[in-house]
């Protein structure tokens, strides 16, 4: 059966003693608040930190080209490299295991228009693998595809900023948009989830590397080439692979070994690996964060609790002159203390988050995205101070009980 | 119905101890009223602690209505303590976030009764110490005799077979004082059982019987003729 009577006496002592309840209560609250404030902000810098990396896969490889720096083999200084179809196949063909997908890149910068609207924009011209590389999320029609390439077909596809710039909420697929004077047919609309939405990413128009090579030059020219390795290697393992692609491409077009500006490469591995230190020293530095709240929750209400014990001694005193036996004094105590933590703790559990809801908008600008703790975690950190609580009431409380209740009565 | 023989306690006083109860002697039969008297260092204190299981005595023999008081654990001291004995202290010890009804039926509540039987009674008793209309105040609202009383129905609330009372009227101006001693021989009239702890001549002179003790031993125990106001 359920004593009421037991816990009629302690919603007495709590609601008759308020000071000393919202001084434990808020110590808990606070503690929590902080915790939860604190853990969600540092997880929106670690948010914001992994998008701004995560844009492209993982595992790519971009490769530029320049011009040489270094003489070699009688051939001059300023030398211009220039990337080719024949580059493209024939990495394709040699690191068949290493790479994953494999894509060129050709740029022009075009005026688009589709009835009376019109604006320019960047044109990426590539082959069907580009949309893996770049994580191209189509929402509408399809990605370039070999049959285009093959074709040359004046197909593109279209970011979301360049549909509202031009099509009023139209539906787009099939409709064609003039490109200096050329009309092509769209056939797909995109969005880049990575880079988040309405970045310079959704600004820009896809068509078949072959189209623009035939059409804006007459050549098989490719400004840059974009790869991804084969996933199950290890970072090492890249970082050596794209050693090797470099060495290769650069005997290619005979630039010196040590040429560093007529060949470049950029592995986001080797970013990567950067980016996971970066991460780790924050994640240490969030789990300081978080248990040094704890911890300075544990002992602020292990204090109160103390005091609060200590305060009460003439009440246990008379309480065991009146007949109370020592578990019944326990009890009393440390239900209290955990009824207070439990409750407060809920208590700054909310606000908190309201907290970091409120201010989500404000810490965008410091470069805060999506702050947030897991329940899980917030719940845990107050079960801990539950415990901790619980815990500081007890030993006091035990004490008290087992003190004689003349010394007890004596305490002013 | 209290018997006590060759009763001693010692303090312990850094490395030397203190003899404080040299052998007491003491018999209290049902419906008596003993005042103990004595200079403060007698050893009154010390004897009325230990008759009221709050202290343990070293050696000799205590028995409470032929139940033997001896290296009780806490909790059965407890027990004994709800249902042989109710205390009046001289600092009231009312505990101060409780109003005056709740405060007379903790004792009730540590029986186990249920809350509405624990209410009535104590309602029954702050009656009959004619503070019904204030059941609902906090001590802090009372008057030292009106605490006092409280205080008083609280320790008659669990019906024990012994009154113990320390000091009484030690904090109370003398009116209050004389109020509260004629309320308590109103009690012992009824039949109850009262030991007073004094050092006030006057109020030892109310009761029916007085022991004084001197440096830890029995000096006088003689019955006297009870002053009535």
């Amino acid at each position: 059966m359920i004593d009421f009577g037991f816990f009629r006496e302690i919603f007495q002592s709590i609601s008759k003693n308020k000071l000393r309840t919202l001084l434990s209560g808020f110590t808990v609250a606070f503690a929590i608040m902080l915790f939860a404030v604190l853990f969600g902000v540092a997880n929106g810098l670690q948010n914001s930190f992994n998008s701004e990396f995560s844009g492209d896969a993982n595992n790519s490889i971009f490769i530029f080209s320049g011009r040489t720096t270094k003489a070699v083999k009688g051939m001059q200084v300023g030398r211009r490299i220039q990337f080719d179809n024949e580059l493209y196949e024939t990495l394709k063909k040699e690191y068949k295991n290493d790479i994953e997908f494999i894509s060129g890149r050709v740029y022009k910068n075009l005026t688009a228009s589709y009835k009376d609207e019109k604006s320019g924009y960047l044109i990426r011209a590539v082959n069907p693998d580009h949309q893996f590389i770049e994580k191209t999320d189509i929402t509408k029609g399809r990605y370039i595809n070999q049959l285009d390439l093959k074709n040359k077909a004046k197909n593109i596809v279209i970011g979301k900023l360049v549909w509202e710039d031009l099509f009023n909420g139209e539906d787009p697929i099939g409709k064609y948009i003039d490109l200096s004077k050329i009309k092509y047919k769209v056939v797909g609309l995109y969005i880049d989830k990575a880079e988040g939405s309405d970045s310079n990413e959704e600004r820009i128009i896809y068509m078949p590397i072959s189209t623009a090579q035939q059409i804006y030059g007459s050549n098989d020219y490719i400004d840059q080439i974009n790869l991804t390795f084969n996933p199950s290697m290890s970072g090492d393992q890249a970082i050596a692979f794209s050693n090797k692609l470099l060495k290769r491409i650069k005997q290619i077009f005979s630039v010196a070994p040590n040429d560093q500006a007529a060949v470049r490469i950029r592995n986001q591995a080797q970013a990567l690996e950067e980016v996971g230190t970066f991460n780790a020293v924050l994640s240490i530095l969030v789990l300081i964060i978080g248990f040094g709240t704890l911890i300075a929750g544990i002992v602020g209400i292990s204090n109160i609790m103390i005091f609060i014990v200590k305060e009460r001694t003439k009440e246990i005193g008379i309480r065991k002159a009146l007949g109370a036996p020592p578990v019944s004094i326990e009890r009393l105590i440390t239900f209290e203390s955990i009824l207070i933590t439990s409750i407060s703790g809920f208590l700054g559990l909310i606000a908190g988050s309201v907290i970091l809801d409120s201010m989500e908008e404000t810490l965008k600008e410091y470069w805060i995205t999506d702050p947030g703790v897991s329940t899980s975690l917030v719940i845990g950190a107050t079960i801990t101070l539950i415990i901790a609580g619980t815990i500081a009431a007890y030993l006091p409380a035990k004490r008290a009980s087992e003190i004689k209740p003349i010394v007890a009565l004596r305490d002013e | 119905m209290l018997k006590i023989k060759k009763l001693h306690k010692s303090y312990k006083m850094g490395d030397s101890s203190l003899h404080v109860l040299k052998g007491i002697d003491l018999n209290i039969e049902k419906g008596e009223m003993v005042a103990i008297m004595g200079s403060s260092g007698s050893g009154k204190s010390t004897l009325l602690n230990i008759i009221g299981i709050l202290d343990e005595h070293d050696s000799g023999e205590y028995s409470l209505d032929d139940v033997e008081i001896k290296n009780l654990n806490e909790k059965l001291a407890a027990q004994y303590r709800n249902k042989f004995l109710g205390f009046v202290f001289q600092s009231f010890n009312l505990i101060n976030f409780k109003n005056a009804v709740e405060n007379v039926a903790l004792p009730l509540y540590y029986q186990g009764l249920g809350r509405k039987e624990r209410l009535e009674k104590a309602m029954f008793h702050l009656e009959k110490v004619g503070l019904k209309d204030w059941a609902k105040h906090l001590p802090s609202e009372l008057s030292g005799g009106q605490k006092q009383r409280v205080a008083i129905a609280r320790a008659l609330a669990s019906e024990p077979k012994l009154l113990l009372a320390d000091e009484p009227t030690g904090a109370l101006d003398s009116t209050t004082s004389t109020e509260i001693m004629q309320f308590l021989q109103q009690l012992n009239d009824e039949g109850r059982t009262l030991l007073i702890v004094t050092h006030e001549t006057d109020i030892a002179n109310m009761c029916k019987r007085i022991v004084k003790l001197k440096d830890g031993i029995v000096m006088q125990d003689k019955n006297i003729k009870q002053v009535r106001p």
